[in-house]
């Protein structure tokens, strides 16, 4: 069971290493807009946060996930 | 507004008018033969076509097409479920079947079609599609209107893979896994064998693209799951008419007798014409051969081999087993376009790739070799990447 914060702590840490743009990564930053992700950016984020919480991410729910918070809110409700 | 997200494809698009790059869309004026042509003016040795056989220039394929051109007219003018079921549609049907020793089969309008239709119909709501990460945009737009829940597996990895397949549980059995023969752009091969034992142990289904490897792979030429020897593991095999057999259009065969009520839902399938008789024509004709003339597939092999070799040797970065597409990778963007016009302006029709249709951020030289391509053909194409590394476009071992 992951929680929402550690989720969204987990994620900031994360995305550290894709933060080129030197951003304060927080709930409200956008994977895309703010940090600048690719499609294969994307990609790697979401395998590991799969390989880190052993659960498999569908595909069908990346067109809702604009900002960091979307994802952490997603894990949480995929790892219950 | 509506068509600011084409801004970038627009400045794409105009730099490589200002460069006179012409490696998308190029223009063949004239084909000489299955592995030459006369593209954007310039004589060349086609060596991004997919013609694995060469069949598309064969005299048998185009006299079977002239043929049905006069027999039946040049269209079907309307779907299969209409007006657009002629003869040549279900022999050639009944020929794929048998050809797979299986009892079932559906031929579509393009490979596209076979593909994007079939992965779109066959999971629904409620089920689950594993895709491999690399998988053709067909399946990708297939899977997405499927209304199925969609999970990526890493590209080729079976451990992944029955990770994944493991955490759905019992939903495992409401799966379909979608693998493909022949990866088209790095030219590798799914590790059939073992997602086959997969696909057993947690009772899910297997659909398996053999697009670049039908006449490819396999004793029979039937694929990559036939080189596998898991061909009875599989439940849906698709493919193209589009490469090995040197026409245009796609298919879906399987041992499920399911398959011939799937037929009446696939959207691809209902709602557009159907193949024009001369082009079914030329594919039976050209699956006769492919069947028939098990040399053509040797002399592929001997031919992707001596590329593979000949580029290996010069110290590029290929992929990792010879196969008839054989990709050199590039990390930089000006050097891959750079080298793309520097091989046409030497004679070397190839395919560039780039991110996101190649599989990472990489750029792509893509070759893919004939049956057709002489030896000669295959040494000038080797000597015209030697010319890259005299420019400086590529440095041996680290393209």
């Amino acid at each position: 069971m992951a929680d929402y914060q550690s989720c969204l702590a987990f994620l900031c840490e994360l995305l550290q290493k894709y933060n080129r743009k030197r951003v304060m990564i927080n709930e409200n930053t956008g994977l895309v807009a703010d940090l600048g992700l690719s499609s294969l950016e994307v990609m790697e984020v979401i395998e590991q946060i799969e390989d880190h919480y052993d659960i498999s991410i569908p595909l069908n729910i990346l067109p809702d996930v604009n900002t960091v918070a979307d994802l952490a809110q997603k894990i949480r409700d995929l790892n219950p | 507004m509506l068509l600011d997200k084409f801004k970038e494809m627009a400045a794409f698009q105009a730099e490589l008018r200002d460069r006179r790059l012409k490696a998308f869309g190029a223009v063949t004026d004239e084909i000489v033969s299955a592995t030459e042509g006369v593209v954007e003016g310039r004589r060349v040795i086609l060596a991004g076509t997919n013609n694995y056989l060469g069949l598309s220039a064969d005299p048998r394929c185009i006299e079977a097409s002239r043929a049905a051109a006069s027999r039946w007219g040049t269209g079907t003018t309307g779907s299969r479920l209409a007006n657009g079921s002629f003869a040549e549609h279900q022999a050639l049907e009944a020929e794929l079947a048998a050809f797979y020793g299986v009892g079932h089969a559906i031929c579509f309008s393009t490979g596209y079609a076979a593909t994007m239709g079939t992965c779109a119909t066959l999971a629904g709501p409620g089920d689950v599609i594993l895709l491999d990460a690399d998988s053709h945009s067909s399946i990708y737009s297939g899977v997405k209107l499927s209304g199925a829940e969609v999970i990526r597996y890493r590209h080729s990895d079976t451990a992944d893979l029955a990770k994944r397949l493991r955490r759905l549980g019992d939903r495992a059995a409401n799966t379909l896994i979608v693998a493909e023969g022949i990866y088209s752009m790095l030219g590798d091969i799914a590790p059939l064998a073992e997602i086959a034992e997969l696909k057993r142990e947690y009772g899910a289904m297997l659909l398996v693209d053999e697009a670049h490897s039908l006449g490819v792979l396999g004793e029979r030429g039937r694929g990559a799951a036939e080189a596998a020897g898991v061909e009875d593991a599989v439940d849906f095999t698709v493919g193209t008419f589009s490469k090995s057999l040197g026409g245009i259009g796609g298919f879906c065969v399987s041992p499920h007798a399911e398959l011939e009520d799937v037929r009446y839902c696939i959207r691809a399938y209902i709602f557009t014409a159907s193949s024009t008789p001369s082009v079914v024509a030329s594919t039976r004709r050209a699956l006769q051969i492919l069947r028939d003339e098990p040399q053509l597939r040797e002399r592929l092999w001997d031919n992707a081999r001596r590329l593979y070799d000949g580029l290996k040797a010069l110290g590029l970065a290929v992929g990792p087993t010879p196969s008839p597409v054989v990709a050199v990778e590039f990390s930089d963007r000006e050097a891959a376009m750079a080298a793309w016009q520097q091989l046409f302006d030497n004679g070397v029709y190839v395919n560039l790739v780039v991110p996101p249709a190649s599989p990472s951020t990489n750029y792509l030289l893509r070759n893919s070799m004939s049956a057709a391509h002489s030896t000669e053909q295959v040494d000038r194409i080797i000597d015209a990447y030697r010319g890259l590394i005299d420019a400086g476009l590529v440095t041996p071992d680290a393209a």
